[in-house]
């Protein structure tokens, strides 16, 4: 009953709370109170005791303090028979366990002792997580690809299962974080030893071998509401309601439970996170601090996921099209190495492309795969390598010749996400490999034709009603047909470059972010694309389209308020509707002025320098210096949650060689400094863009993280490179 | 032989009651048997509010044709003879919290050195509601004086409206604007009572009862909730204690001193005097070995809930605890007090000492309670019980049984249990309601009562209840016949309840009754139906909730104030026995159905106790009905999963703040 879970959670505090100030007195006699600390590229401190008290913990002495808030929340046992109510201690016991975990692993940070590895293996555990994984995966969060998270604490009863269960949560879209042992095994140990992929690719994060690290899980799901859902530190019932209605992450317990689990689940039952175990425990059903139950048991391992997922309320609807292995964007991270390859289409070492192309619908026949060559089964079973012209036929009444490449874009995710099959490029420059497990597994080439036709139905539902696929692996016939792509490839490029914010009348909103970022809203323009990258105007309109309810909504234009900062009658009607009138007007072509908002997973920010009467642009990632005196983590803080912060804003990096970038501003000679890694990616197009406003050498001309890190630097750089910021109209 | 005939419901008062028969001692339990009530005024249709009467209206067709001398109705004198009790019972529980601010304002100004403000959180958590500057370095003294001043305001204001209203729901107040009874202070609402019912005044019975609601509700949400408020300023809000109840918590070998009555202030000295050394070596000088404090009535709720003192029980166990010989003395001071305990006294070695410059009584020793010099005073009346340890004699029915009880549970704890510090609030409890777990809730109340075996009904309806998943607050003697029965145990959630209810209270680890505090406190209950109301997912008002209140053994006209600010404030309410306006078919009218159509609360007289129940549920599966609420079976609940996709979730802000609920 819940009193034995309650006691648990008592006691198991007392003890957490015991360890952290043995390992803090440790720690301040090696270093000092004044000893500083933060964890790895977080601008968050000790982001749980941050979040919930917005008491930022900087030094060793910080943790004291901090551990002494843990230590009011401790509570006495409840008592045999007559014992007083225990709910309310036991959950403050939870969160003082939280506290002291957190203060616990700082600690051993500081002393060397994380992230963990394991001694027999040498496996190092991931510890604590960035907020740059943080973003990054961002737009997984919200489009439906990342629906959950599972924290599975303990060990399987066997390697086998433990497989399967993790498995099946792939299959299930569900990031999965490993922690604790079971006298020494753990789920990650099993997984080792059946040779399954971990890592951020594949979503299994194994944090560390004890139940402590969960925490690692638990700070990563409290940014969510610091970073996307604007909650300011110390509002802790504004943070625990964002996690409970918006984070879904739940508990996963294989083997027994000791009174270090029960205590860390009751500080995640705080959060609106339950737990599910596989063993005979005591059971919470009454809902309340929970959505459903607190704590359930499962002691089926074939049911315990759908079990996990239903307590969590969680709706996962995943389409699987008809091939052997598995398939899910947890796969779409495996690697397939030289040695594990079975064959290989593309990538140089053949040609090959990928085009889809929109047909009368009475041309085509419904979930059709042909393929076209010689004797293609025998030299498929061979191996090795093979050209591939892999052409998709799509029609629909409301399909639209500019859907042709949105679908065709999807190909690398519809590839890769089969277990077993590897993607990347696109177009003619695509590369596919398929592994000797999937080949053994039954996986043939008919299946990357079915994988098509199912998924591009899927995805398209409402814009596509008959797919059909050829695939063609005589090279003369690609050869051939790749001229008929090319030539389309072209003609879109040239539709795409006429597309202009001028020359339509509609743009699309994004609000997919709205599921954790619920202020905030995108507008996407033809020379904008959406802060996280992931979505342009074509996304928008197609997917508006497919889901006329969806996340992107037309919204038309209407006037024009301001040519030169890009203000129109339409959005800023629709913003004020769709933002509860937070946002009353934008801009959409200058940083200065009411401009975008953010959610949070901007792929870069744009900072004015006002020194350098320019801005600077740093990619999600970076971890140095900027010349704005903060780190991306710190500058990020200053932009998400949905508001508008005149001089900063989140941006996609596509968007740096639009036309519109600052247009309003002076466009992209007002940028002074720019990492490397942007530089890099970006030299065809910026240079392009650049020689066409008249300024061929600017990207020589903008610093970078080698020569300045500081405004001071930066100035002597620009002004020495004769930069022409410096001669425009001052920003401010 | 006649039957013997079960006066109480505690088997511990029982024994002392036939003890006491075979002793010759008569108690009110005699005195019930003996004096029937009057039954032309047990109905309302006496009038003796002049004296061209005292007018009996009675007959039949009274309801039409009955005229007093001055032409009054019987609807009229029914209505008067009833919001006479109202006005009554609002000035009994308004002159304690009257008391109380005078103490606070004390306490703020230095005056009164025995006190300090013990709980600061409450103090800010009241200035906050009444918009006083705290924190940022304000001296606490000085949030102190502006509260009780500002608080003081609520009994003289002549013009505006209480300073609490705004702590009702916002459709509540919208009602009682409509119909015109917002109070506008507590004094001015009950001298207009009064004069209403004066000879010649107001005549039409719904005017009149609507003036009554108006009284009523200065009572409730100004009196009592400022009692509640300041006590717990001044002596901390109360959480969760253990402790014992019943008659058999006197001890043989100690001093045994009873608070009886209402008013904390002093109780809560005495308290604190009686664990001086001093006073324990004096007690030990007398031949003592300590000084047991026992409460009785509601001045033992207030003490039980903050300091686990024991309570002897409710209203009638005052004779029968002088009866065990073992009491050396009983301070006393208003409310309730039985005249009849100097006259038991004088019989046994037991003093009893009246306190309040309001309330005498001959046969008593009065030492006169200041709050300027409160342990002085508080000392003496330890020192009179000690001195009188040594006159106990061995007469008496020495009892020993008693029970456990936990009890103190405040509006802020029950929010506390229900998620700790970070999570607290009415969440769970709006889910298990709505999920079925719990059917509804119900205020069990009021007095205990010698016409019925006294507590009795309490009993009967708590376990009915509970076994029906339905969560009981008790306040007042409705605590204290549930404590007195062990009730108040975590053990009869397991034992006794029905398997929803259980469910919770296992979950939370409580008794399935919770024990509120005193009559005053009943004002916690309107606290936590507006709480629920702003939770969500019930009634966005408190009428309309799955509640309702019942004071099966109802006897004080305080019972009536209570009863009808409840019902004004969308409480539907039961009391038991014989209906006081009975008589008239249209004022019953009046207080049900209208009052349900207006305000969705009604008061009701049902002695049947069955009846009782039935109704109660009634109106809980009715509410549950209105609100669409999943049908309460008997174990079957659960709350009907809504599976959240990614579309769903983009809609959580925009569903208004709504709870995220899967219901």
């Amino acid at each position: 009953m819940s009193k034995i879970i309650a006691s648990a959670a008592i006691s198991g505090a007392h003890k957490l709370v015991r360890n952290a100030e043995e390992m803090l007195t440790k720690a301040i006699t090696g270093k000092g109170e004044a000893y500083q600390f933060e964890f790895t590229d977080t601008a968050f401190y000790l982001p749980m005791i941050y979040a919930m008290t917005g008491f930022p913990v900087k030094t060793l002495g910080d943790m004291k303090i901090a551990l002494q808030m843990a230590k009011e929340m401790l509570h006495e046992l409840p008592e045999e028979h007559l014992w007083k109510p225990y709910l309310g201690e036991a959950l403050d016991s939870g969160m003082a366990s939280l506290f002291a975990e957190e203060i616990w692993l700082a600690c051993r940070y500081i002393l060397g002792m994380e992230p963990d590895s394991d001694p027999e293996t040498g496996y190092v555990y991931n510890g604590f997580i960035t907020d740059t994984i943080q973003r990054n995966l961002g737009i997984q969060l919200v489009d439906g690809t990342m629906p959950g998270f599972a924290a599975i604490i303990g060990a399987a009863p066997d390697d086998d299962t433990a497989v399967k269960i993790v498995r099946e949560l792939q299959e299930k879209n569900i990031l999965i974080f490993l922690s604790g042992n079971v006298n020494g095994n753990s789920v990650t140990k099993q997984l080792l030893r059946k040779d399954v992929e971990l890592g951020w690719d594949t979503r299994i994060v194994p944090l560390g071998p004890e139940t402590e690290h969960t925490l690692y899980a638990l700070d990563w799901a409290i940014r969510a509401s610091l970073i996307f859902g604007g909650k300011k530190p110390g509002d802790y019932a504004g943070h625990l309601k964002y996690q409970k209605d918006r984070v879904f992450a739940f508990a996963m317990v294989l083997g027994p439970l000791d009174e270090i689990i029960w205590t860390t689940g009751a500080g995640a039952i705080n959060m609106g996170f339950p737990a599910v175990a596989d063993s005979e425990i005591p059971v919470i059903h009454p809902t309340g601090v929970c959505i459903y139950e607190e704590v359930d048991k499962e002691l089926d391992h074939s049911k315990i996921v759908q079990k996990v997922i239903e307590v969590r309320g969680l709706k996962i609807t995943v389409e699987k099209p008809p091939i052997p292995v598995a398939y899910g964007p947890a796969f779409e991270g495996e690697r397939i190495r030289k040695e594990d390859m079975f064959i290989e289409f593309g990538g140089q070492r053949t040609p090959a492309f990928e085009w889809v192309r929109m047909r009368e619908l009475e041309d085509i026949e419904d979930g059709k795969v042909t393929i076209i060559g010689a004797d293609w089964q025998a030299r498929y079973e061979k191996g090795g390598s093979m050209p591939l012209g892999f052409v998709v036929d799509v029609a629909g009444r409301k399909m639209q010749k500019d859907f042709e490449s949105v679908i065709e874009r999807k190909t690398h995710h519809n590839i890769n996400e089969g277990q077993g099959l590897w993607h990347m490029g696109q177009r003619d420059l695509n590369w596919i490999r398929i592994s000797k497990a999937a080949q053994q597994a039954g996986v043939t080439l008919e299946h990357l034709g079915h994988i098509m036709t199912t998924m591009t139905r899927h995805r398209f539902q409402s814009i596509v009603d008959k797919v059909q696929v050829t695939m063609y692996v005589d090279e003369k016939d690609v050869l051939e047909i790749q001229d008929q792509a090319r030539a389309a490839y072209k003609e879109r490029d040239q539709r795409l470059g006429s597309l202009t914010d001028e020359s339509v009348d509609t743009f699309y909103s994004c609000l997919l972010c709205q599921s954790f970022a619920p202020s905030h809203v995108c507008i996407i323009t033809p020379e904008r694309l959406g802060l996280c990258g992931a979505y342009n105007w074509l996304d928008g309109k197609a997917a508006y389209e497919i889901d006329p309810t969806g996340g992107n909504q037309p919204v038309q234009k209407g006037g024009v308020l301001d040519t030169r900062y890009g203000r129109y009658t339409g959005v800023d009607d629709y913003l004020k509707k769709s933002t509860g009138g937070q946002v009353e007007t934008l801009n959409l072509y200058t940083i200065m002025e009411n401009p975008m908002t953010s959610c949070g997973c901007f792929e870069c920010i744009v900072a004015i320098v006002p020194e350098a009467n320019g801005v600077m642009i740093v990619q999600r990632g970076h971890q140095g210096m900027t010349p704005a005196g903060m780190k991306f983590s710190t500058l990020a803080g200053s932009v998400g949650g949905g508001a508008q912060t005149p001089g900063f804003m989140g941006i996609g990096r596509n968007f740096i060689a639009s036309k519109k970038f600052l247009a309003g501003d002076g466009g992209i000679k007002r940028i002074v400094w720019m990492t490397k890694n942007l530089k890099e990616s970006l030299r065809d197009v910026f240079n392009q863009r650049a020689a066409e406003a008249g300024e061929p050498d600017l990207l020589d001309k903008i610093a970078d993280e080698s020569v300045a890190e500081d405004s001071e630097k930066l100035l002597e750089f620009l002004s020495q490179a004769g930069h022409p910021a410096l001669s425009m109209d001052p920003m401010i | 032989m006649e039957k013997k005939i079960r006066k109480s419901a505690s088997d511990a008062a029982q024994k002392i009651i036939e003890w006491g028969e075979a002793e010759g001692l008569q108690t009110c339990f005699d005195r019930a048997q003996k004096l029937k009530p009057c039954p032309i005024g047990e109905t309302g249709a006496c009038c003796k509010n002049c004296h061209m009467g005292p007018c009996r209206l009675v007959g039949a067709d009274a309801e039409e044709k009955a005229r007093g001398i001055c032409g009054a109705t019987l609807p009229t004198v029914a209505a008067r003879n009833m919001v006479r009790m109202i006005a009554a019972g609002t000035s009994a529980h308004s002159d304690h919290a009257r008391d109380m601010a005078f103490t606070l304002l004390a306490v703020a100004e230095g005056e009164a050195k025995d006190f300090q403000i013990k709980d600061v959180r409450k103090l800010y958590k009241v200035a906050g509601i009444l918009g006083i500057e705290f924190g940022n370095g304000r001296p606490v003294n000085d949030v102190a004086r502006d509260v009780a001043k500002m608080l003081l305001d609520d009994f003289g204001r002549q013009k505006g409206f209480i300073n609490y209203l705004n702590r009702a729901p916002g459709k509540t107040q919208e009602r009682w604007k409509k119909w015109g009874i917002i109070p506008r202070s507590i004094d001015r609402e009950v001298v207009e009572t009064l004069h209403r019912t004066n000879v010649g005044v107001d005549h039409d019975p719904d005017h009149l009862l609507l003036g009554g609601l108006r009284c009523a509700l200065a009572d409730g949400w100004a009196g009592s909730m400022i009692s509640t408020d300041i006590t717990d300023i001044l002596f901390g809000t109360p959480k969760p204690v253990k402790s014992e109840a019943s008659l058999g918590i006197f001890k043989e070998d100690e001093v045994n001193l009873v608070v009886h009555g209402h008013e904390p202030t002093l109780a809560e000295t005495i308290v604190d005097v009686v664990g001086e050394p001093e006073m324990i070596a004096y007690a030990k000088s007398k031949g003592a070995k300590g000084i047991n404090l026992g409460g009785m009535c509601c001045t033992a709720n207030e003490v039980l809930m903050r300091h686990g003192i024991p309570t002897a029980g409710g209203f009638t166990n005052q004779e029968l605890g002088i009866m065990t010989g073992l009491v050396d003395a009983i301070s006393v001071d208003v409310q309730c007090i039985m005249p009849a305990i100097a006259e038991m006294a004088s019989k046994f070695h037991t003093k009893v000492i009246t306190t309040s410059p309001k309330a005498m009584m001959k046969g008593a020793v009065h030492i006169e309670y200041d709050e300027h010099k409160s342990k002085e005073i508080a000392r003496k009346i330890v020192k009179l019980a000690i001195d009188n340890y040594p006159n106990r004699k061995a007469k008496g029915s020495h009892i020993t049984d008693k029970f456990p009880v936990i009890a103190g549970f405040s509006d802020e704890y029950i929010q506390y249990m229900q998620g700790g510090r970070w999570r607290g609030s009415y969440r769970p409890l709006n889910d298990a309601i709505m999920a079925g777990r719990v059917r509804g809730v119900v205020g069990l109340a009021g007095c205990d009562n010698p016409r019925v075996p006294s507590t009795g009904l309490h009993r009967y309806l708590a376990m009915e209840l509970i076994r029906n998943d339905v969560l009981i607050v008790s306040t007042g003697c409705g605590s204290a016949a549930c404590g007195t029965a062990g009730y108040l145990t975590p053990e009869m959630a397991l034992e006794n309840a029905g398997p929803g209810l259980r469910e919770v209270c296992e979950a939370i680890g409580i008794p399935p009754i919770l024990h509120l505090g005193a009559c005053v406190d009943n004002s916690r209950i309107l606290t936590i139906a507006s709480a629920m109301a702003a939770e969500g997912g019930l009634s966005d008002e408190i009428g309309g909730m799955p509640a309702v209140g019942i004071a099966p053994e109802w006897m004080s006209e305080k019972a009536i104030a209570i009863g009808c600010y409840f019902a004004a404030s969308g409480v539907p309410v039961i009391f038991g026995g014989e209906s006081p306006v009975g008589a008239s078919k249209e004022v019953t009218k009046i207080m049900t159905e209208v009052w349900f159509e207006r305000f969705k609360g009604s008061l009701h007289f049902e002695p049947d106790p069955e009846k009782i129940l039935a109704l109660a549920l009634q109106y809980i599966d009715s509410a549950r009905g209105a609100l669409k609420l999943r049908k309460y079976e008997p174990g079957r609940f659960g709350t009907e999963r809504v599976l959240m996709d990614m579309a769903a979730r983009r809609e959580i802000e925009r569903a208004g703040g709504k709870p995220h609920i899967g219901i």
